[in-house]
């Protein structure tokens, strides 16, 4: 077994790895500091990280460590002795292997957090939900295994909105803590006083008309989040710690202005459309309603497509991070027209995963939507227009 | 191994049709375990073949057919389905989320089959709808086959006065709309092809709009049969709109199908009544058009109609017919300068024909005719073309078949001038035909004044005309001439002796112009004649 250490901050830390066989993970140092270490494991870890070198940051808390930040940084090959369950994953999955590098604390109690759920139909995983302003109440049970007690320092929720990097998240939710994600909400409750658990305890809470502006967003590079974390601190071991997420939408009614779009495009001698959108503002399940009128036709068209892109922006200024994904290619013309031909749009909305758009939030992202008018020619060659359009949430009818 | 164009198309064709049943298949599949997800993926994969470039339009059809088969039982589906699961306004939507247009489209339409048949909405709304969404293929094969395919499944669904499917007050206008929609749209597409491709390639592409004529010209059939359309509908609507498609799209071999498809489909009695505004667009086709077998057949259609029944005879009276015609036909002669003879005679020749069912007593009628007649030969000298002559003779014979009687074609003036714009040969043709016309009917030539008008048309066998040769000369032909002439003169007779004198005398100043050859043959029926009338 190999390591190399790199000291990040001004403290020199010496780790050594053992073997890294399930359950067997020993570091040596356990101080209050971030340490960079950077991994370069044979392992027998039930994935195979290709060619990838990580750097696991963690905090260190009297005697006890929890798993940090996560990210790539060199191309390394590794291999793993167990072929058996040799495949690739992602690195939610391989947080997850590591996670089962059993620091032993989840072992010792189950924790759950149970809310009156909103049920959300058409997801695969049932995730409560809420909007901004509605009050979020449930109960908190502790429940030691049995025979075990637990000595604790406390209890306490949080209520947390958080906008963080996917590119650091590590999946390993449980552990998460604070890392690259940046609390942009935070209430808590105390729910108990320090003392002992032999067996169930439940608490209730309830956090009254809370301010959630921003809803949930699951994106390339960014992810707002909202999450309850329950927190159960120890003197002498590590703390206990739960999360249970919820997802945050908010909606917006009809909007009482909405403007056509409307706009001659062309290329001089060559190519000059008129093309018409109903609406300015769409809402998740509209239709986009419109027609794409030829003044001047003097290329070989071969087809016209209509595409809905979007644009995640994360990070201002010189670190402005843009991802642009195309969520919808939708045909709009086979062949070639001539001048004076009028072709009709009609693009439903609901088949295409859309969010709302998302403006600057908390100066950290923005989330843009954008219908992009593609005419291709025989040669292959692409004319296009972009044109960027409103997203939002209209409330659902009853 | 290169294969050449007929065979790689056949290739093309066998993968095509391959591609279409392998997805047909699983389509199947989901329609047996009621899948609609499924049955809609894969009646789009299906229908992705229909976007192939590569096909001419014949083996198009081929992989068009069988989709439709398919679609059949699709639509069965979406039929049942609209009762059990998913509503067939969802439906509706449902199959517009299709990413590629052309399968979207054949799917759109196949729902908007059930659509109307539901009556959950208007027919016309649906119809509408979809023959406007259609625009989106621009391609003309593609697009042509699209249509006709809206139009064969809306064709049972029109909302036409007394179908189950009527509207309300407008219902007939808007099922002629949508037709006529359609029929626009899928004309323009069919002229489009001619402009496509190159230059070197311009026979083959007419051969190939040639073949999807059809579908183009099926909308007019819809049309006419459309019972709520009356004649005011046709002559106010239906009428001016076609032809002013017909007119705009400037397209030659368009121009020619659809005006010959209009008079084909649409009752005679519209197109009398409607003469001037179908006879107002013949100046403004394409002069390369073939107006006059387009007008020939209009005066043959009408010319029927006029046998058929007296009754109908008034009302060509009524809409002055012939003059319409008359007029038209002129100038279609006078705008297309470069008419070969043949042509201009043809024409006349159908106009005659009219004349002679409708209006078999107006002799001015048939001299003006024949004086058109005169005026298009004028300046030529024999003709020489042998259609054209075939075609005078049509044109001479005609009234000598319908009044069996030459006194009254004595009464054309006009008619012993064409007689000489023929040849030699073919003039003695004529002559004989005219005296067989007369011995047929045993028309009694009583007076001086018409026996002299007589000869003067047969002169051609009374003497030799100028400019015949010698080398003509046929022992046989002659002998029968001049037999034929001599019982011509023994057809001759009046009662009164002064005027069987003055006939007599006329015809001896005739036949002594015949010279030797034909005087054995000629004098003496004459002086057998003569002696009848002093004993």
């Amino acid at each position: 077994m190999l390591l190399i250490a790199r000291p990040l901050m001004h403290i020199g830390i010496v780790v050594e790895v053992e073997t890294f066989e399930k359950g067997k993970f020993a570091f040596a140092s356990m101080a209050e500091t971030k340490l960079l270490i950077t991994i370069i494991a044979k392992t027998t870890f039930p994935c195979c990280i290709q060619n990838k070198a990580f750097e696991l940051g963690f905090e260190c808390r009297s005697m006890n460590y929890l798993i940090g930040a996560f990210k790539p940084t060199c191309n390394i090959s590794i291999t793993f002795a167990d072929g058996k369950s040799r495949n690739q994953c992602t690195r939610k999955s391989l947080m997850v292997a590591l996670m089962n590098l059993n620091f032993g604390m989840s072992s010792l109690l189950a924790v759950g957090i149970t809310i009156p759920l909103k049920k959300e139909n058409g997801q695969t995983a049932m995730v409560p939900l809420f909007q901004s302003q509605e009050n979020i109440v449930g109960k908190v049970s502790v429940e030691p295994i049995p025979g075990k007690k637990i000595e604790h320092n406390g209890v306490k929720l949080e209520l947390l909105g958080q906008i963080g990097s996917t590119l650091d998240v590590v999946a390993l939710e449980m552990y998460f803590d604070r890392g690259n994600f940046y609390d942009f909400t935070s209430l808590v409750r105390e729910l108990d006083v320090p003392g002992d658990i032999y067996e169930r305890k439940t608490y209730p809470f309830e956090f009254s008309a809370v301010e959630m502006p921003f809803e949930s967003y699951n994106g390339v590079n960014v992810r707002l989040r909202y999450v309850l974390k329950v927190t159960i601190s120890r003197n002498y071991a590590s703390s206990i710690v739960e999360y249970q997420d919820f997802v945050v939408r908010n909606y917006t009614p009809l909007p009482s202005i909405d403007n056509s779009i409307k706009m001659e495009v062309g290329i001089e001698d060559c190519l000059h459309i008129e093309f018409e959108y109903n609406k300015s503002k769409y809402h998740l399940k509209d239709v986009i309603v419109g027609k794409i009128y030829f003044l001047l036709v003097r290329i070989k068209i071969k087809n016209m497509d209509l595409e809905v892109r979007r644009r995640e922006s994360t990070g201002s200024g010189a670190n402005t991070h843009v991802e642009t994904e195309t969520l919808a290619k939708f045909e709009l013309m086979d062949g070639a027209p001539v001048r004076g031909e009028s072709i009709p749009i009609r693009l439903f909305l609901s088949p295409y995963e859309l969010t709302p758009t998302h403006r600057n939030i908390n100066n950290k992202f923005s989330v843009k939507y954008y219908l992009n008018l593609v005419l291709v020619d025989e040669e292959d060659r692409r004319y296009f227009k972009q044109q960027e359009i409103t997203v939002y949430r209209l409330p659902e009818t009853p | 191994m290169i294969l050449d164009g007929a065979e790689e198309e056949e290739k093309w064709l066998a993968e095509g049709i391959a591609g279409l049943q392998h997805n047909a298949f699983y389509m199947h599949r989901a329609l047996d375990s009621n899948n609609l997800r499924d049955a809609l993926k894969y009646s789009a994969q299906m229908l992705s073949e229909l976007r192939t470039s590569r096909l001419s339009p014949h083996k198009y059809y081929e992989l068009y057919m069988r989709a439709f088969d398919e679609l059949r039982k699709l639509e069965m589906f979406f039929k049942e389905e609209s009762k059990r699961g998913c509503s067939v306004i969802d439906l509706y939507e449902l199959v517009q989320h299709a990413g590629n247009i052309l399968p979207r489209l054949y799917l759109l339409c196949t729902v908007g089959s059930v659509y109307i048949k539901s009556k959950e909405a208007p027919a016309k709304d649906v119809l509408k709808d979809l023959v406007e969404m259609c625009r989106g293929i621009q391609h003309p094969v593609r697009g042509l086959f699209l249509r006709s395919y809206l139009s064969q499944v809306s064709r049972d669904k029109l909302p036409d006065i007394g179908s189950e499917y009527e509207g309300d007050a407008d219902t007939v206008m808007d099922a002629v709309e949508f037709v006529l929609q359609n029929f626009t749209e899928m004309n323009k597409l069919w002229v489009r092809m001619q402009h496509q491709g190159p230059v070197r390639e311009k026979e083959k592409r007419e051969k190939e709009r040639n073949e999807l004529r059809d579908l183009v010209g099926k909308n007019l059939h819809v049309l006419s049969q459309i019972e709520g359309i009356d004649l005011d509908m046709y002559k106010e609507t239906v009428l001016p709109r076609v032809l002013e498609q017909v007119v705009n799209c400037k397209d030659e071999l368009a121009q020619y199908y659809l005006m010959d498809c209009i008079i084909q489909v649409f009752p005679d009695e519209y197109h009398l009544q409607t003469l001037e505004t179908l006879l107002g667009a013949c100046p403004q086709l394409q002069p390369t058009v073939d107006i006059k077998t387009v007008l020939s057949q209009l005066m043959e259609r009408l010319s029927n109609y006029a046998s058929s029944s007296a009754e109908v005879l008034p009302e060509f009276l009524q809409v002055e017919a012939f003059a319409k015609l008359s007029n038209a036909i002129g100038m279609v002669i006078e705008a297309q300068v470069d008419m070969p003879v043949v042509g201009a005679i043809s024409l006349y020749v159908s106009l005659l024909t009219f004349i002679l069912r409708v209006h078999p007593d107006r002799l001015d009628y048939v001299d003006q005719v024949l004086g058109a007649c005169v005026k298009k030969l004028s300046g030529k000298a024999k003709l020489e073309d042998s259609k054209a002559t075939k075609q005078v003779v049509a044109l001479l014979s005609a009234p000598l078949e319908k009044y069996n009687d030459i006194v009254t074609a004595l009464k054309l003036s006009y008619y012993p001038r064409i007689m000489e714009h023929l040849d030699n040969g073919t003039n003695k043709v004529m002559a004989v035909v005219i005296i067989q016309s007369i011995m047929k009917n045993n028309t009694c030539i009583s007076t001086a004044d018409k026996v002299e008008a007589l000869f003067e048309l047969i002169k051609g066998l009374i003497k030799d005309l100028d400019g015949t040769l010698v080398d003509e000369f046929d022992e046989e032909d002659f002998m029968e001439e001049q037999n034929s002439v001599a019982r011509l003169i023994h057809m001759l007779h009046n009662d009164d002796p002064e005027e069987m004198l003055k006939i007599i005398c006329t015809v001896r100043k005739h036949i002594l112009t015949g010279g030797p050859k034909r005087l054995p043959f000629t004098v003496p029926p004459l002086i057998f004649s003569a002696l009848k009338v002093w004993f």
